[in-house]
């Protein structure tokens, strides 16, 4: 079992090594393959070009949100400004940049395989805490960190939003900082993740539910339910406490104002001299709201707004926010001993259903959809989604249809957890049949 | 007193209008012999063979009023309508210009001044510089637009958007605060627009020189541009209260067909066409517009083709023939049908040595000796070259597909340059600055970070050729990108050349113009040389230095040329469907919260009989009874409070039944 253990955390190092390799080779090619310029890439939002523009821009004087360019965050324009500006002789022309993203994907992919090993170990204890030993051992088998990072860094969404220079994987290691911090209890860290997430791209607001759900009850658990019910079959008392623990609640809000009002200031300082934050605040936030720009991208949104009526604009950017906003509660109450999978399920709706959706967010979701591989093995249609992704991704230069699918994998794998949950309250109920038996 | 005489007396020009034109003429002049003479007219045509063998056709007008109190609102030749303007929007300046064609500055010249200040950009163009503060210059724009519009049966109006007119700071050569610019590339221009243009004058196309405005002929041109340009009168020197000057010009490149039977052989393919007036417009000049000051008719040779005249009388003089006295009308090269009134001289340091020849005829004369009409017959083949522009600039497109591109302005050297610059040899000081002016609509997104420049055709950095730039960003729907830039290229350049990378933006479904397909049009940038000015000095005669013509010419105005208009093909959506789209996505958007929510809600039905099946024989059975009473309880507040609802439905529809019908009945 050991050895086994060895063998596999080898062969993942082999493997993530590979991928970096790859990376860099990628990156070495002159005018990055192209894909820089490709609208699945670089939407008005992640695009280096854009963000080079908005340095020009800054740097000969002027508010680097002068004219519609650069809707991102300032913190970041000074962050790669300077990177995008440096030429190297005789290199492509944002090699910086290139390893500054390679750099993002590898520490996102440590950062999730860390998550999935402190996930694993928290759920393999809840099992054995339920006597099903049997379970926990089957689902040891697969490293579920090890394969999501490495699902991570050999995603070609992964890899094309990387070597593409899209400022994705920037955007994606707040996110996943976020959910690592909330999954090991770091507060400070779950705040930071957070807050600059928002900062950044202000759909990972709504991830406030799951890791305000994992810092109270800790990593995702069987429902509870299952512990009632063995609670009743060993008569009464339970070594498993599922208390929400307010006082982790208190520390993220404080540690929450901290980072935002520090990044608030920040963002003032850097934002001062031209129109302040305001107008920032327009710029970003506005653009990503109001879908300003109705350039192709692979979400739904662009082409319905360049064909709608001007007079339905206003109800159908409320109808359309307001389809991510909904499910928010349904979801949290149905999944909140699960708040890792609710995090995923929040990334994949809004990585559908966002204004500019790219795949760097894809990206994201499938890494993390990787960490639920043990609960989520007897997910319905399996094959035949995967196949249609497959399909769909290849067609989508074609045609910008990658949505559809997305969705049913949304609502399949949600079942399938469900599905999973019920499974074991039905172990637990013939565990405890058999044993009233005896 | 004054008062009551005032009428009558215009009432007495009204009346004796039609009986004798003389009389007018006459109290017209006395009224300047008056000391108070408030406004003047003058008409002038200025007739030019160019090298390719076509002609141009420089029609000119002026008219001038002191902006004095006496007269209150009226005026006897100013256009009212103008004047009015004027006074309404503050106008200090303005410029409104149709063009029909391209002007060929490699083969009509480009470093004159009537292709530096008369070649304009195909379609309208239209600046103005305002008397108002600066926070009012944008409403007052707006509202000349539209009165222009009006005025002219142009589609000026759309000016007005935020998004299609620009205010440049320093690369537009009228630089002076309040200006704003504006293009329209795709406007068609026609005779609904030259005939208003027409009104303004006195005579209309009635007499004078405006009456060989045949409007098929004139619109058979190649080029036509139809200006307009007001602009305060100098001659008050306390600058406030001058008086306004309005030109009017009409500037035609036609192609001589008269005589085309001559040219058949091929030896004579050479010989450019004879031409006359009446050929080439279709109409003699029958006499002066009467209220015209001066009328007159110039005839000019260029500077290469007197070059070439003497070059061929001192050959001529060398074999022994005897040449003509009057070698200015009849000489081996040509011949003038009418004796010139008067010939100019070019004066002046000209860079290439010869001086162009002007012919002055007045037409004030000629009345009494029939219609006038001139004749230029060529006799020998004559090649030159009109003076170009130190750098000929071109602009055009890169790249494919509908999704990004670039644009390139390119410069190259006509050899001009270094005949400007050859006395001073110290090349490496030497510097042709170079004003660029551009202005790229919303939906053509400029990476003003990707400027790239070439000179002879070796990148170089920017700061080193860039001397200053001002870019204003395009906003989308909002603002136009503007760029305004130096540059600083040494004199013996070849050629230089400025990329600049663009997407193009995805535009609203309503904001495609009825052929979207047709592609976008990208106003003609400005390529100004600050340096080389196009004035052309004649030797002084004594009826002509009043002419406003001749003093046009003499302004040291910068040369200035246009580049080419460039059009750009966005990617149109489906225009037909736009509720299929809305139906498919909000049917996605259906499924996907439909089912999501079905599986979230699953529960309670499922587990809830699993529940049941198991619960009877465990201990779990006190919970689930709980549970069961609660379900049960709640189905029956349910029936009961959806027969409540049923009432309040009644209730509900009553009250909007009523507020319906008042709404009806009030409404």
């Amino acid at each position: 079992m050991e050895e086994e253990k060895k063998g596999s955390t080898s062969g993942f190092w082999r493997w993530a090594i590979a991928s970096v390799l790859f990376r860099l080779i990628l990156v070495f090619f002159p005018k990055n393959l192209h894909l820089s310029s490709r609208p699945e890439v670089s939407t008005p939002l992640t695009s280096l070009r854009r963000l080079s523009e908005g340095y020009w821009l800054k740097q000969s004087s002027m508010s680097p949100y002068a004219g519609s360019m650069y809707h991102g965050s300032p913190l970041l324009l000074s962050i790669l400004g300077p990177l995008t500006a440096l030429r190297i002789e005789g290199q492509p022309e944002h090699l910086l940049c290139g390893l500054f993203f390679i750099l993002a994907d590898i520490v996102n992919a440590m950062l999730i395989r860390a998550t999935g090993q402190c996930l694993q170990m928290a759920y393999s204890q809840r099992l054995k805490a339920l006597d099903l030993v049997k379970l926990s051992a089957a689902s040891g088998t697969i490293q579920s960190g090890n394969l999501a990072a490495l699902v991570y860094l050999w995603n070609p969404f992964t890899i094309v939003a990387c070597v593409g220079l899209s400022t994705s994987p920037v955007e994606n290691l707040a996110t996943i900082l976020s959910l690592y911090g909330a999954c090991t209890g770091l507060v400070p860290l779950a705040a930071f993740g957070w807050v600059i997430a928002t900062h950044m791209s202000l759909y990972p607001a709504i991830l406030i539910v799951p890791v305000i759900l994992l810092l109270g009850y800790g990593p995702d658990a069987p429902p509870r339910k299952v512990f009632l019910q063995k609670e009743y079959k060993n008569g009464g008392q339970s070594n498993v406490q599922v208390i929400f623990s307010w006082r982790q609640l208190v520390h993220f809000v404080f540690w929450s104002i901290i980072w935002g009002t520090y990044v608030l200031v920040l963002c003032g300082i850097s934002v001062k001299q031209y129109a302040g934050l305001q107008e920032m605040i327009r710029r970003t936030y506005g653009f990503i709201l109001t879908v300003e720009d109705l350039s192709p991208n692979i979400g739904v949104l662009w082409y319905f707004f360049a064909e709608v009526f001007d007079f339905f604009r206003s109800f159908f950017f409320i109808v359309f926010h307001m389809n991510i906003l909904f499910m928010i509660l349904p979801l949290a109450i149905r999944l909140k001993h699960r708040p890792a999978f609710l995090a995923f399920v929040y990334i994949a709706i809004t990585a559908t259903f966002k204004s500019y959706p790219s795949v760097g967010d894809s990206a994201l979701y499938f890494g993390l959809l990787a960490l639920f591989a043990n609960e989520l093995a007897d997910i319905k249609f399996s094959f035949f989604l995967f196949c249609g992704y497959i399909g769909v991704s290849l067609l989508s230069p074609v045609m910008h249809n990658l949505w559809i699918w997305r969705i049913i994998l949304v609502v399949e794998s949600v079942s399938a957890m469900l599905d999973h949950d019920r499974m074991l309250m039905k172990l637990v109920a013939a565990r405890k049949h058999v044993d009233s038996k005896s | 007193m004054e008062l009551l005489r005032r009428p009558i007396f215009s009432l007495l020009l009204l009346l004796s209008l039609p009986i004798s034109f003389p009389s007018i003429s006459l109290g017209s002049a006395v009224q300047g012999e008056d000391g108070h003479r408030e406004e003047e007219f003058t008409e002038e045509l200025l007739l030019k063979p160019l090298p390719d063998r076509k002609v141009l056709a420089h029609f000119h007008f002026e008219n001038t009023a002191q902006r004095t109190q006496s007269y209150g609102r009226h005026h006897h030749l100013f256009p009212k309508a103008i004047s009015q303007l004027v006074k309404k929007f503050a106008v200090r300046e303005m410029e409104l210009s149709f063009t029909q064609g391209r002007w060929n500055y490699e083969s009509w010249g480009g470093f004159d001044p009537i292709s530096s200040s008369n070649a304009k950009p195909p379609g309208v163009e239209l600046w103005a510089t305002f008397d108002v503060p600066p926070d009012q210059v944008d409403a007052s724009w707006k509202n000349l637009t539209h009165s222009l519009s009006g005025l002219f049966c142009a589609s000026i109006n759309f000016l007005e958007s935020s998004a299609t007119y620009s205010a440049p700071e320093w690369a537009f050569q009228p630089a002076s605060g309040n200006l704003r610019y504006g293009t329209l590339p795709r406007e068609a221009v026609c005779t609904e627009n030259l005939t208003p243009w027409l009104k303004l004058l006195p005579c209309r196309d009635k007499a004078g020189i405006s009456s060989l405005m045949d409007r098929p002929s004139i619109y058979r041109g190649f080029y036509h541009s139809q200006r307009l340009r007001l602009r305060p009168a100098k001659i008050i020197a306390d600058g406030a209260d001058s008086g306004i000057v309005l030109e009017q010009t009409l500037t035609v490149v036609l192609q001589p067909n008269g005589f085309r039977t001559k040219s058949s052989h091929s030896s004579e393919n050479k010989i450019s066409p004879t031409w006359a007036m009446s050929s080439l417009l279709g109409r003699k000049i029958e006499g002066r517009c009467v209220l015209a000051k001066s009328s007159n008719v110039y005839l000019q040779l260029e500077r290469g083709l007197v070059a070439e005249l003497n070059a061929l009388k001192e050959n001529q003089e060398f074999v022994g023939t005897t040449v003509l006295n009057d070698d200015l009308i009849k000489n081996p090269a040509f011949e003038i049908s009418v004796k010139p009134d008067w010939v100019l001289k070019e004066v002046g340091n000209l860079p290439t040595g010869s001086s162009s020849l002007m012919y002055g005829y007045s037409i004030g004369k000629s009345t009494d000796s029939g219609p006038f009409d001139l004749h230029l017959t060529w006799k020998s083949p004559m090649v030159w070259s009109c003076p170009r522009p130190p750098l000929h600039a071109s602009r055009f497109l890169m790249g494919s597909g509908n999704e990004r591109g670039a644009i390139a302005i390119s410069l190259r050297s006509t050899g001009l340059n270094e005949g400007l610059y050859g006395s001073n040899k110290d090349k490496e000081s030497c510097v042709l600055p170079v004003n660029v002016f551009q202005v790229v609509p919303w939906y053509i997104k400029v990476y003003f970070h990707t400027i790239k420049v070439f000179i002879d055709e070796q990148r170089k950095a920017v700061p080193d050729v860039i001397e200053k730039i001002r870019v204003s960003p395009s906003e989308d729907k909002v603002l136009p990108g503007v760029m305004e830039m130096v540059l600083k290229l040494p004199c013996g350049v070849k050629s230089a050349a400025m990329t600049l990378e663009f997407d193009k933006g995805f535009l609203h479904i309503d904001e495609y113009p009825p052929d979207a397909n047709q592609g976008f049009d990208i106003p003609s940038a400005i390529i100004t040389f600050p340096n080389v000015e196009a004035a052309m000095h004649f030797n002084q005669f004594s009826s002509s230095d009043k002419s406003p013509l001749l003093s046009r010419f003499r302004e040291k105005n910068p040369v200035q040329s246009y580049t080419e208009v460039l059009l750009v093909p966005l990617t149109t959506p489906d225009f037909s469907m736009p509720y299929n789209v809305i139906t498919i996505t909000c049917t996605v958007f259906a499924l996907y919260f439909g089912s999501l929510l079905n599986v979230l809600r699953k529960r309670a039905s499922e587990e809830e009989r699993l529940l049941r099946a198991k619960g009877r024989s465990s201990p779990l059975s006190r919970l689930l009874a709980k549970l069961r009473r609660k379900k049960e309880v709640e189905p029956q507040s349910s029936t009961t409070s959806s027969s409540l609802f049923s009432s309040k439905l009644v209730v509900k529809i009553i009250l909007v039944a009523a507020i319906a019908i008042c709404w009806q009945y009030f409404g």
